[in-house]
């Protein structure tokens, strides 16, 4: 039987160890602190990828440095590398990681997901789906759709 | 002499993001906003303290978010188009807000709706790429005349023309904004015109059209982050000429910095444009000198006038009120009054 998986065999990379966060120096409750790239990443690491048992960071899927961030400015962008070029779950993981931000960071946040040039062959038109709100908007009331995005959030027993 | 655009009242009540406002055209003071909670809200302008409440919460015919709702031209009337597939036509808002026809023929979710100027056609449109024009009959009763399929993606917003039965129609895909036309009297509509990128269109979708008051102007917005004035002689078209094509005028980019989503012109020529970066910005014909070249400027911009995206501005219809209102992200809908400083 042909397996339905976009990419049976995926690269599993070895876990980066996780860096502990040290004391913030800001005591002032008032005062909201801020985020930094490692959060960002911190939220989507553990994303479960939509076929495989392993997570968007064991996949390479994102690393620390497919976040950019401009706190000041409340604007984050994440970009992704599918594992293959026509993986046709890079709607999925896009939609994914907007998901888990938009339930993590604060309503200020503008943010932007788009797949890394050159590693997928419909790259433009991702990127469309993913940026455009009312078709994410859309999406995000298809149960379906909803049940497969929050599987993806759930954490792991681990 | 310098303006301000002031915030009149904050209306809180709806409990997911607004798509929409509409104002009565008939009615003044007199709104209606439409929101992912599912439920269009009608607000009322107590003639008394002059501060608008909630007057009525038509719910439990859209199983999905409302996202766009627009009033006959005689005010009677409430269309509201959703998520859902259908679009809902409403009236008797005094007494108890009454679904009196519903219309169903888009296949996926139903994006905008948009009535004539006389209120005899209604236009709607959808992700299924198409856009559908019924009539509206005695009783309410509503058949579908056309349904327009030449858009290759999502269709964002329809808009009929202020003064004749042109429909324009705007979209996700790269053959942006359609023009389309019953010459005959068979009732036939032909795609007349499209303003692609290579007319010096928008690169991005287009979220919104809008007419200036005497029909010869059209501004549109984009993801693309810029906003586009058209123009074309309405006056040989009204004069029974023919089709005369729209032709692009100027663009105006770098003062929003993330994707607009709509705009709109006032019956004074002010235009409005609301977008993601949470500003609204004021633009106006930049009186040049120059007869080849129109050009617009920016005349204000409010930073924040919401917490975050701005989805709908539009202007109160009358000219002497300078209301404008917005509906956001952030659960609420602005009302603002544009006034001139001493």
């Amino acid at each position: 039987m042909v397996s339905g998986l976009i990419n049976e065999n995926p690269i599993i990379y070895p876990k980066k160890e996780r860096r502990l966060r040290t004391d913030s120096s800001n005591t002032d409750e008032f005062t909201p602190e801020p985020i930094d790239q490692l959060e960002i990443f911190d939220h989507i690491r553990d994303i479960k990828d939509p076929e495989h048992p392993n997570t968007l960071e064991d996949l390479r899927v994102v690393t620390e440095d497919s976040v950019e961030l401009d706190d000041d400015n409340s604007y984050v962008r994440v970009t992704f590398t599918p594992t293959v070029e026509h993986c046709s779950m890079a709607t999925i993981i896009g939609l994914c990681v907007r998901v888990k931000l938009l339930r993590s960071l604060p309503a200020r946040y503008k943010i932007d997901i788009r797949v890394a040039p050159g590693t997928h062959a419909t790259e433009d038109a991702v990127n469309k789906q993913l940026n455009d709100k009312e078709r994410v908007a859309a999406a995000l009331e298809n149960p379906n759709l909803v049940e497969m995005v929050d599987e993806c959030l759930l954490p792991s027993d681990e | 002499m310098k303006l301000d655009l002031v915030e009149v009242q904050k209306l809180e009540g709806h409990s997911a993001r607004v798509w929409n406002v509409a104002w009565n055209p008939a009615a003044a003071g007199v709104l209606a906003s439409c929101s992912a909670d599912k439920t269009v809200r009608i607000w009322e302008q107590s003639s008394l303290s002059r501060s608008w409440s909630c007057k009525a919460v038509l719910e439990g015919t859209h199983t999905r978010t409302v996202k766009s709702c627009a009033w006959s031209p005689s005010g009677k009337l409430l269309a509201t188009a959703s998520f859902d597939g259908k679009t809902c036509v409403w009236e008797n808002f005094a007494t108890d807000s009454e679904c009196v026809s519903v219309l169903q023929v888009h296949e996926s979710e139903v994006k905008s709706v948009s009535w004539n100027a006389s209120g005899s056609l209604l236009a709607t449109c959808g992700r299924d790429k198409s856009v559908s024009i019924w009539e509206i009959q005695p009783e309410d009763e509503c058949y579908c005349v056309a349904m327009l399929l030449g858009h290759s993606e999502d269709v964002k917003m329809v808009q009929w023309h202020p003064t004749m039965d042109l429909l324009f129609s705007c979209s996700y895909d790269n053959t942006i904004i359609k023009v389309w036309w019953c010459e005959d009297e068979y009732g036939d509509y032909d795609c007349v015109q499209t303003l692609s990128e290579s007319n010096n269109g928008h690169s991005s979708t287009v979220w919104v059209i809008s007419f200036n008051a005497a029909g010869d102007r059209m501004v549109t917005c984009s993801d693309d982050r810029t906003v586009k004035i058209w123009g074309t002689d309405i006056k040989r078209m009204q004069s029974g000429e023919g089709y005369v094509p729209w032709t692009h005028l100027c663009t105006l980019s770098g003062s929003h910095d993330r994707a607009i989503y709509s705009v709109h012109w006032s019956r004074d020529g002010i235009i409005a444009s609301g977008a993601g970066d949470d500003t609204i910005q004021l633009f106006v014909d930049s009186d040049s000198d120059s007869v080849v070249e129109p050009a617009y400027k920016l005349l204000l911009k409010k930073e924040k006038a919401h917490t975050t995206d701005i989805n709908s501005v539009q202007w109160a219809p009358d000219k002497e009120s300078r209301l404008l209102a917005s509906a956001s992200d952030d659960q609420t809908v602005k009302i603002w009054k544009l006034v001139s400083e001493p």
